[in-house]
Order: C-alpha cells, then structure tokens, then sequence
C-alpha cells in the first residue's frame, strides 16, 4: 500500500489570481434612471421611489462627493485627552479594526456628507434594519475567508470545495440581503440608492444564473454519504450502507450514571474551518473517486464564475461597519437610558447649544459599573467663544471639557452624540491640551514643555478650530499661571475659534464677553439635584463633608434607595 | 446520586468566593485564626472550612439545623467519621496517576480513562457501603441516615456486576466504523459512530462475502502526523460517545469528591472543638431565630481571642432582643473590639451550623456581615481619609443587603466631631430602614447622644467598663453613653510622666 496519495497539482481550475486578492468584478450595472427593475415581489417604499433614482457609490458619501474623501491613518492628536481612544477602541474591537479606524479618525466639515450619514444612522435605529446588517457583513466575511483560504490550497479536490463554499456564500448573502433590504422601511438616501442597485444587480443575468447553477451544484455535493472503518493506522472509505447508529446503545447503557440536566456540555466544536490535513485529502479524493461524474461538474461551474463578487457591493461592505461599530458601542448605554441625538450641524455658524450632554468614555465604563451618568448643558451664543469652568475638584470639569470636545469630533464624523438636544459647529480640527502625567524625571522641563505646545496649537489653528485646555500650568506658581494662562487665552480668543477652558482661577472667567464662566457643583443633602453638574453661575468654593458623602452616594435617602432587598 | 451532608437538598459548593467582600470582614474578625484552628495544619481541610464559612449567608434555618444535628452526630463518633473521611479521600491520595485525573478533552482518551475511572471508584464506593453498613446505629442525623440509604440503594452488587461487564465492550478491538457527509470545503459533517458490520469483525465473513467497492489508505508508520489525523476522525465519532461515558464517570468521581469535601467540613469542626476543649473554652449550640431583631447572648467570648491566647476569653452579655442597633462607647482598649468581634464571629459560625463559644447565643439570620473598621492606611490615594472612608461605605453599599449585619469601628472619625456624627448618624439610620442590625463601636459622643434622644430608633447602649482605679475589665455593661470617653488617660499615661503603673503597657499599643 502507498502512502497517502498525492493529488494533481495542477493549477486549471483556482481563484484566477492565485495570490488570493479578491477577485472583484468591474462592471456596475446601474438601472437606467427613473426606471426601476422588475419589482421583486412586494412594493417597497411607493413614497420615495422618485428619489430612489439616484446612483448609488458609497454609504459615506453621497452621490458625486467621493472627492471629499480624505482618509487619515493617524490617530487624531486629541484622541488621548478627550479619552476617544478608548471609544474608538472599543466600538472597533470587533471588527476588522485596520480598514475601520480610518473612518472614526477623519472629521468632515461639509454639512452634506454629515446629514448623509445621519439619515443612514437613524435608517439603523430600526432594530430591522439594522438587524439586516451583520448579516450580510458576516457572510461577506466568510467569502473573503474562504476566497483567500483557497488560493492557499494545494490540492485540486479540496480547493475546488473552497472555492465552491464561497460561490455559495457570496450568493446566499447577496440574495438574502436584497431580499430584506426590499421589505426594510428607509428613509436615508444612502441606503435607498444601495436598494435600488442591489435590486437591479440581483436581477441581472449574470447573478441569477450563477445562483440557480451553484444551487443545483450543492444538492448533487450534499447527497454524498460515506463510511470510514478506522482500524490502527489504516482507513476504509466506502459509501455508506446503512449500519446501525451505535452511540445511541452505549448512552442508554450509561444513563443511571449521568446526572439528567439537560445534556450538560457537549464537547463538539462548531467553527467553520475548511483546511484539511492530509488524511482528510486523501479521504476526499477517494471520495472524488466514489463519485466521478459530481466532482466533474463542479470543476466545471467553478471554471465558469471564475470572478464573482461585485465591487459595489464590496465596498458597502467595508464602509457600513462604520455605522455599525458606533452603534454597536452606544447600544448598552442606551439600554442604560442614555440619550443619544443626532446633532443640528453648521459649519459656519458658531453659536451652539447642547442640552444634557455627557462624556461617552465616562458613560461606558459607569454604565457597565450600572451607576449613574450626569449630563450637563451648555450654550454660546453671540459673541462668546470660550466657556471657562471652576469650581471645586472632583465635581466633574475635565469630564465637561471631554464632553465638549467629543460631541464636536463625533458631529465631524456624522455620528449622533451623547445628548439630548445639540446644535454644533463642524470645526477644522479638535486642538487638546490636558495636563500631563506628573514625570519625575522631567519636572524641570514641564513648564516649558507646556509652553511649546501651546505656542504650536495656537500657531495652528484658525477661527475654525475648536480648543480644549485643561488645568494648564498648574506646575508653576499661582501668579506665574494667571499670566500664563491670561496671555495664551487672549491669543486664543483672538483667533475667534471655540472652546473650553478648565481652571481654578476664578479672573479667567471674567477676561472678556467672549467668555462664559461655568462652575462645577455638588449639592449637598438633597437626592432631587444631581451632582458632577456644571453650571452657568460664578464660582464658589463649597466642599464639605456632607458634599463628599453625596459625591459617594452616601447620604441618608441615597443610601437607604441604593440597599437591595 | 448525592452525599446532600452539608445541605438537605443541593451539593455544597467547595470554591472559595473570590470577593473582597468577604476579605474584608474577615480581615476584621480574625477569621483567619479559627481557619488555621479547623484546618490543624491540612491546607484543605482549611480550605473547605473557609468556602463553608464564606458560603454561611445563603444558608437557611433548616439547612443550619441540619448541619447542628450532623455535627452532633460527628461529635458522638468522632473516631468513625474520621474513618469516612480516609475512605472517602483514598482515590485522592493514591500515587496511581493515571487514574481520576481530569478527563482529557481528546474522546479517544475519554474513553479509556472514563471506564478505568468508572471501574476503580466504584469499587470505592462499594468498600465505602460496606463500612457505613458497619457503624450506623451510632448516627441519628437526618443527614447521615439518608447517606447511608443512598449508598445501599444506588449500589447493590448486582448492579455493580452488570455495569462491569458493558465496560468491557467498550474496547473496539476491531476498529471504529463511522458514517459522515461532505460538508463546507470538503470537510466531513454529520458523524456517526456506526455498529461494524458482520464481515468488518469475523474473518471468515471477510473471506466469504463479495466486498462493496472500497478504497484503502494504509498510513507510513513513521507518518505521525498521520496517525494524529487519523486519530482526530476516530475522535469525532468517539465524541457521540465520550460525553456520556465521563459525565458518568465525572458523576461518580464527583461523588467521592463531594463526599470528601463535606466531611472535611466536619472534621474542621471537631478539630476546632478539640482544640477548644484543651484550653478550656465553653462551646454551645446556637439558636437562630427567623424573627427579626433578635439578638442575645450570655457569656459571649472571642473564639478567635481564646485560641490566641490559648486560654479562656472574657465573655460578655447583652440583650438586644427588639432592638435595631447596638452603640458601644466607652474606655480604649476596654474590651469594645473584642466584643464587636465575638458577635460577628459568632454570627457566622452560627449561619454556617457551627457551634460558638458562649452559654448562650441567639440571634436572627442574617443575609451577610458588612464591616467598616479605621483602616490605618489610606494607600497613597488621592483623595483625604475622611473621603476614603465614605468611599469604603459606598463600595459595601454596592453589595450590602437588606437583614445584613453591619459592624462599624470608629468609623468617619477623620473629620470633625460635628461632621463626622451627622455622616454616621444618615448612614446608620439608612441601614436601619433596611432592617440592617448595626453595632456601631464609637467615640463620637455627638452620634450616640443622636440616637439617645431619639425614641423611634430602638437601640442599646452599651459600655466599656473602667474601674475605680482605671483598670479595664474588658467587659461590657449597658449603659448610656457619656460626653467624654477615656482618650484622656490614655494621653495623659502617654505624655504626662505621672507615675502611673500603665506607662509601659500603654506605649505598646
């Protein structure tokens, strides 16, 4: 007896790139305008059908803005201090992070590309609509799996079963997902215009015949039965012939002895792996052997849809993750009762209004910790560009500063924030500056450090820029912070951009009629009013015993409310 | 089949909670000292002692009496529960390590090791039967009584006999025959173990009948790779069974382990009573009650003190039948901490089925024991002492339950007499409305008057004693508190030079 036999190598039928790039085809069919394809059974959406007519490019962009697009691979310089790394690192964690964190780091200040991605969010707010997502995004996954995984595969019989599966995938995800993107109610142009193209591609001759061929293909591989007798080092594969089911006797002999909860833990894994080691490929060509004229035909279909997936559809693929993701993330805080609401954006006009705003790093983490998040409020209107917060410590001013700098990037991306109500400003870029970690070795330096930072931000921004300092200078002496601190914030405000200042000194409030003084707040003795508030009032200076015992949920009714039954 | 000795009607859960819940309590009662009382130097025996304790709250009033009365039984043949206990851990103790190790995931493996573990530990329990058959008259318990009948019924020779003989079929001596389907990429789905076929297992079949058409891979004997691939395809149709077969296994397993598991609690017990017995100490069966607000004690000692100093410990008395919380105020180092502790000590033990070192001692069931003591450090936080102490209290109110027990030792004292009362006086009454029984040790004359004046609050004083000459008792009297408590001698011993005998002692502390 031979070895295990070695299968033809040969290359004849394989992904025609053998590399296994995706093979993409090029040829988007558009319906004619104002004509819709053979309606593929109930009628959908009669209301918006004049505006379906719109050709379909990208769910970022809407139709002729591609050029917009301008994707940075860099984090943005905020991310840390607005603690939007760790949003982003938890929306994107379950999805294909590198072609995904581009998207959440690129702001756009245009109002059209924004609204666009608004309406396809509220679109999503549907559970059924968005339910109709993952689905597709993972059947797409599983194509490009199995495409790559069979330019991999050396053996004829099972690279043929590989490229088969993701034929099948691909159909079976593309005419599942125009199936019940027909039924969806949406409102949004960009995944209406996605309808009307998937409807006509579906219909298409080259789709409908690659379904029925690779349909008729499946039955004829799923009627193949076999038999293994394994005995030492040696198998027996012939077809099966009826032999009797032999683990049902051993587990009625043994049942006394298992305790009768519901079938415990079954030890039988369930990934879809399709690699096959050798005696598997060996096993699957006595099997090609068995039953000749199948694997025949299946060489056949697979020479005739050498190149199968559309690019259109490939890139809806990649970019609706990026809804998906933030919506993903924002779900468990919206279970928890937070708001989320879709921002009235500008970018030109920069009075703006949030009401019951709140910081999304922060909320994640209290949320799962099922505490209380606070919002807050905030306005500039006329010619105030610079909210000043004081106030005691611990009362949740840097949160503020967060809150501010966030809900204006997430704005940028066309996300809906973490408020109640908002109207904000589409700015250039976000410019942070928080105090840094205390570093031993570089006490000396910290000032000057600081100082060469800001002169950058304020060398960088413009009027469109938003800014967001934090405690700055608090390394050096009281009088050195208040001159500090007076000359960089009249630079700022000279350029007229927008922003937030966090400080405990009180003069900075009152620089000019472009500032607006906020003070943080902790009421004590009185559960109605929540703490971590800030308010638009002149500073004072409370924080007593009382107040630290509401910071911590102490107090009298709070705690009574708090104790489980 | 179930060993049902620690509760009446579920298996005792043997892992030790990993909460810092119970690390602090018991940091707080000195639990660790009767750990190592009822463990006598067994790591495990101490182990199972502290998830008995730690697991004290979830238990109800019959699940505590039924522990008393299997206890009494243990304490009445202590000499045959020790030899339970040996029988029990046999398999454990064997240097034969192939046998009763944890089930490899790999189900041709399972197999094998599941019907050699089948075959060994019921011969086990069958030497285990037989002993009990010896010696139960000596036991009354409800517990031990229904163990024995478990043992007879599930396990009568014939039984064992037939069990033996279908392991024996389990060893495929003439291979594994399995069915499968081409699945994804040519992968095998939808396995089945089948029964061979006549001419599969009887050579002269073989020679006989026309062979269907087959194709044979005869692997390389040097192809390990192989024979692992091989390996992994006999395996899924083994899986069909491999489950079976060790959960079967698992289950009798688990029931020597179990077994082993809850006696240990016992024997922890009886060596804590031997070991209170030498120095002396009084032990006592505790009453629990289900009514509410019930707590009284007689002769009430620190078990953790005695055993420390390996000789009686002062006992105390209180009263508090009806009564929500107990204010203890009065001398330093008169005796306070160690009452706080005795109670909390004795608390628990109680819930768990124990008995405590008192003539008397009954109190309500409680859901769990809650403790915030002056911690001496504040680990480098930011925030002040006073801020770490309400952080404390709102770390305990995440998890605090309502009929819990809560022992407070000069709690929210950094702060200002004034401020520091009223924070107390909120968060006790709090805990009040939740039915929580308090005892509160303090100096804060302010919080005691608080709740001296007020009539709604049904609460006993009680105080540190001092003696005509400034000797403590250490004992406790009822009695209402005064504006001043003793930090002035104490000081006054400390810092002044006047002559008095206590300079030494006091310096120590």
């Amino acid at each position: 007896m031979p070895a295990a036999r070695v299968p033809d190598q040969d290359n004849d039928v394989g992904p025609g790139n053998p590399t296994g790039e995706l093979a993409v085809r090029q040829t988007p069919r558009q319906a004619p305008p104002g004509k819709r394809p053979p309606p593929g059974g109930s009628g959908h959406a009669e209301i918006f059908d004049a505006a379906e007519a719109e050709p379909f490019e990208s769910i970022l962009f809407p139709p002729g803005s591609e050029r917009e697009r301008r994707e940075m691979d860099d984090e943005p310089g905020c991310f840390v201090d607005l603690n939007l790394d760790q949003v982003i690192a938890s929306a994107v964690a379950k999805y294909d992070e590198s072609r995904l964190r581009p998207f959440f780091y690129s702001t756009y200040r245009n109002e059209d590309v924004v609204r666009y991605r608004q309406e396809v969010f509220r679109d999503l707010e549907d559970p059924e609509v968005l339910g109709l997502i993952p689905t597709f995004c993972d059947g797409m996954r599983k194509v490009r799996l199995e495409f790559e995984f069979a330019g991999k595969v050396r053996y004829k019989r099972h690279r043929q079963m590989v490229l088969f599966g993701a034929i099948q995938s691909y159909c079976g995800t593309v005419r599942g997902f125009a199936g019940n993107l027909g039924d969806a109610r949406l409102r949004s142009r960009g995944l209406r215009n996605l309808r009307g193209y998937l409807d006509s591609y579906v219909a298409s001759l080259p789709f409908t015949a690659l379904t029925a061929e690779t349909d008729e293909m499946h039955e004829k591989l799923s009627a193949i039965r076999y038999s293994m007798l394994i005995h030492g080092d040696k198998v027996t594969v012939r077809k099966y012939a009826g032999e009797a089911d032999y683990s049902a006797m051993v587990r009625s002999q043994f049942e006394r002895f298992r305790n009768l909860d519901p079938e415990g833990k079954e030890s039988e894994e369930k990934k879809p792996d399709t690699s096959l080691n050798h005696v598997e490929e060996g096993i699957l060509d006595f099997i090609g052997d068995l039953y000749p004229e199948i694997f025949s035909a299946l060489e056949a279909h697979l020479k005739r849809h050498a190149d199968f997936i559309d690019e259109t559809v490939a890139l809806f693929d990649r970019e609706i993750q990026f809804f998906l993701a933030y919506l993903h993330f924002v779900e468990p805080l919206k279970q928890a009762g937070l708001n989320f609401c879709y921002p009235e954006v500008s970018a030109s006009d920069k009075s703006i209004s949030v009401r019951q705003g709140f910081d999304l790093a922060l909320a994640a983490k209290l949320a799962g910790e099922k505490k209380p998040v606070v919002g807050n409020d905030f306005l500039l209107d006329g010619p105030e560009r610079l909210i000043v917060v004081s106030g005691p410590n611990q009362g949740g001013k840097t949160t503020f500063a967060r809150m501010f700098g966030q809900l204006h990037f997430l704005a940028g991306l066309g996300c809906p924030v973490p408020g109640m109500e908002a109207k904000l400003f589409l700015a250039d870029r976000v410019y942070t500056h928080f105090e840094r970690e205390e570093d031993i070795t570089n006490l000396r330096g910290k000032l000057e450090d600081e100082l060469v930072h800001l002169h950058e931000t304020v060398g960088q921004m413009t009027g469109d820029s938003i800014v967001i300092l934090n405690e700055i200078f608090n390394s050096t002496s009281l009088q050195d912070q208040i001159f500090l601190s007076r000359q960089v914030l009249d630079g700022i405000l000279a350029t007229d951009a927008i922003g937030v200042c966090v400080t405990f000194i009180d003069e900075l409030a009152s620089l000019s009629e472009k500032t607006v003084s906020m003070v943080s707040t902790v009421v004590p003795d009185n559960p109605a009013v929540r703490t971590f508030e800030i308010l638009r009032r002149p500073a004072d200076g409370l924080a007593y015993a009382l107040s630290l015992a509401e910071k911590h949920n102490v107090t009298h009714e709070r705690l009574r409310d708090r104790i489980k039954p | 089949m179930k060993t049902l000795l620690m509760h009446p009607d579920r298996d005792f859960d043997a892992t030790v909670p990993k909460s810092k819940e119970n690390d602090d309590y018991a940091q707080d009662i000195e639990l660790g000292v009767l750990l190592d009382a009822m463990a006598a130097g067994d790591p495990y025996l101490r182990e199972i002692a502290q998830a008995a304790l730690f697991g004290a709250w979830g238990n109800d009033m019959g699940t505590i009496l039924y522990r008393q009365d299997i206890l009494k039984d243990c304490l009445a043949n202590k000499d045959v529960v020790r030899l339970f206990y040996e029988l029990a851990q046999e398999p454990f103790n064997r240097r034969n390590d192939r046998l009763y190790r944890p089930f490899g995931d790999e189900p041709s493996v399972k197999v094998s090791t599941s019907v050699r573990t089948l075959k060994d530990a019921l011969d086990v329990l069958r030497r285990l039967r037989n002993t009990c058959n010896v010696y139960y008259k000596g036991f009354s318990s409800a517990g031990f009584t229904r163990f024995f009948k478990t043992l007879n019924d599930s396990l009568d020779d014939g039984y064992l006999a037939s069990v033996n003989s279908d392991l024996e079929q389990l060893q495929f001596s003439s291979g594994v025959l399995i069915s499968a389907g081409l699945g994804e990429g040519g992968k095998g789905v939808d396995f089945m173990l089948r029964h061979p076929q006549e001419r599969d297992t009887h050579l002269i079949q073989r020679l006989t009948t026309s062979a269907p058409k087959s194709y044979t891979l005869q692997l390389h004997p040097r192809d390990e790779a192989g024979a692992q691939a091989l390996g992994q395809l006999q395996n899924r149709g083994l899986g069909l069974i491999s489950d079976a077969l060790s959960q079967s296994a698992e289950h009798v397993f688990g029931f020597l382990k179990m077994l082993a598991a809850e006696l240990a609690f016992y024997l922890g017990c009886l060596n804590l009573h031997d070991a209170l017995t030498r120095i002396h100490e009084i032990t006592t069966f505790p009453e629990p009650s289900s009514e509410p607000r019930i707590f009284s004690c007689r002769e009430l000692r620190d078990t953790c003190l005695a055993l420390t100093l390996k000789q009686p410990a002062v006992g105390n008395d209180a009263d508090a039948d009806g009564k929500q919380l107990v204010v203890i105020t009065g001398a330093n180092r008169g005796g306070k901490s160690t009452f706080l502790r005795s109670v909390g000590l004795a608390q628990l033990m109680m819930q768990c089925g124990m008995f405590v070192t008192a003539q008397v001692f009954s109190s309500s069931l409680r859901t769990g024991l809650f403790t915030h003591y002056k911690r001496e450090e504040d680990r480098s936080m930011k925030s002040g002492k006073f801020d770490e102490e309400l952080a404390r209290m709102d770390r305990i109110a995440d998890r605090i339950r309502s009929r819990s027990m809560m022992l407070f030792n000069e709690s929210f004292a950094a702060t200002n007499e004034r401020e520091g009362s009223e924070i107390a006086r909120q968060i006790v009454l709090a805990l009040l409305d939740r039915e929580i029984m308090v005892f509160f040790v303090s100096h804060m004359y302010e919080f005691a008057r608080a709740f001296f004046d007020d009539k709604d609050v049904k609460t006993l004083f009680m105080r540190a004693e001092r003696g005509e000459d400034g000797e403590r008792s250490f004992r406790l009297r009822e009695e209402k508190p005064l504006p001043t408590s003793f930090g002035a001698d104490l000081y006054t011993a400390i810092f002044q030079t006047a002559p008095e005998p206590e300079t030494a002692d006091g310096t120590s502390r």
